[in-house]
């Protein structure tokens, strides 16, 4: 059972804008309120109005669960890839091995008051990312799943 | 005082939308209902200084869990009681 015309044409208009804010909210995650749980779950938030919008069928080639699942497990290697790669490099675990080093989010923060300069803090952007991707994944799965165990008979009675 | 006045509204929103998804037989109205206390408290978080926890409660309750909700209600009935 599709919603009617109107929240399906607002769902899909929606859905771009709310991606592109959830990921803003995860690349800033150093610098303003917000991060990695908070821009995923935002994310995850616009890939719901759309499936809560149109039936599963519809849905299903756009956001798919094998897509969504894999997401969720690169998110887990990644976050703990980078806490191992300062263990592989002889320094603690999570030690933030980036951090002013030059290389990527390598340079150091400008002193005094400054809008906030995005290259900075080393693994802790790539931590935010991680986690983000993961919880897309992950509380997109759950939507996804929910929908489609609906039984077609019982559905809109 | 001003600071003050919205306090109160907000509160007062909070009161009146827990006291509708009581009062609502319809359970989508029920949801949309329990969406907006959801905002109304992320709201209330921002006015208290935690920016990172009203984006959460945006996100989370005013998205997620209403949007949870009307799978559920797609899948039985929308009316309380009723067994239509």
């Amino acid at each position: 059972m599709r919603m009617s015309k109107l929240v399906r044409t607002g769902a899909d208009l929606l859905y771009p804008f709310a991606l592109i804010f959830g990921l803003y909210i995860i690349l800033h995650g150093h610098l303003t309120p917000g991060g990695g749980f908070q821009g995923g779950a935002v994310v995850a938030t616009g890939a719901a109005i759309v499936i809560v919008a149109w039936a599963y069928e519809d849905v299903a080639g756009m956001i798919r669960k094998v897509t969504m699942k894999a997401q969720e497990s690169a998110g887990l290697l990644l976050f703990i890839g980078a806490a191992a790669l300062a263990l592989g490099l002889g320094y603690a675990f999570f030690y933030n091995v980036l951090a002013n080093s030059g290389s990527l989010f390598g340079l150091s923060v400008p002193f005094g008051p400054n809008p906030g300069e995005l290259n900075t803090a080393g693994v802790i952007p790539i931590m935010n990312i991680a986690v983000g991707i993961e919880v897309w994944g992950g509380l997109t799965v759950i939507l996804l799943y929910l929908l489609s165990g609906l039984n077609k008979k019982e559905e809109g009675s | 005082m001003i600071e003050m006045l919205v306090h109160v509204l907000v509160i007062a929103g909070l009161i009146g939308s827990a006291l509708l998804v009581y009062w609502f037989r319809d359970l989508l109205a029920a949801t949309l209902a329990s969406g907006i206390f959801s905002f109304l408290i992320s709201l209330e978080f921002y006015i208290l200084q935690a920016p990172d926890v009203a984006i959460s409660q945006a996100a989370i309750g005013a998205g997620l869990t209403t949007a949870i909700f009307i799978v559920a209600i797609r899948a039985t009935n929308r009316y309380e009681g009723g067994g239509s």
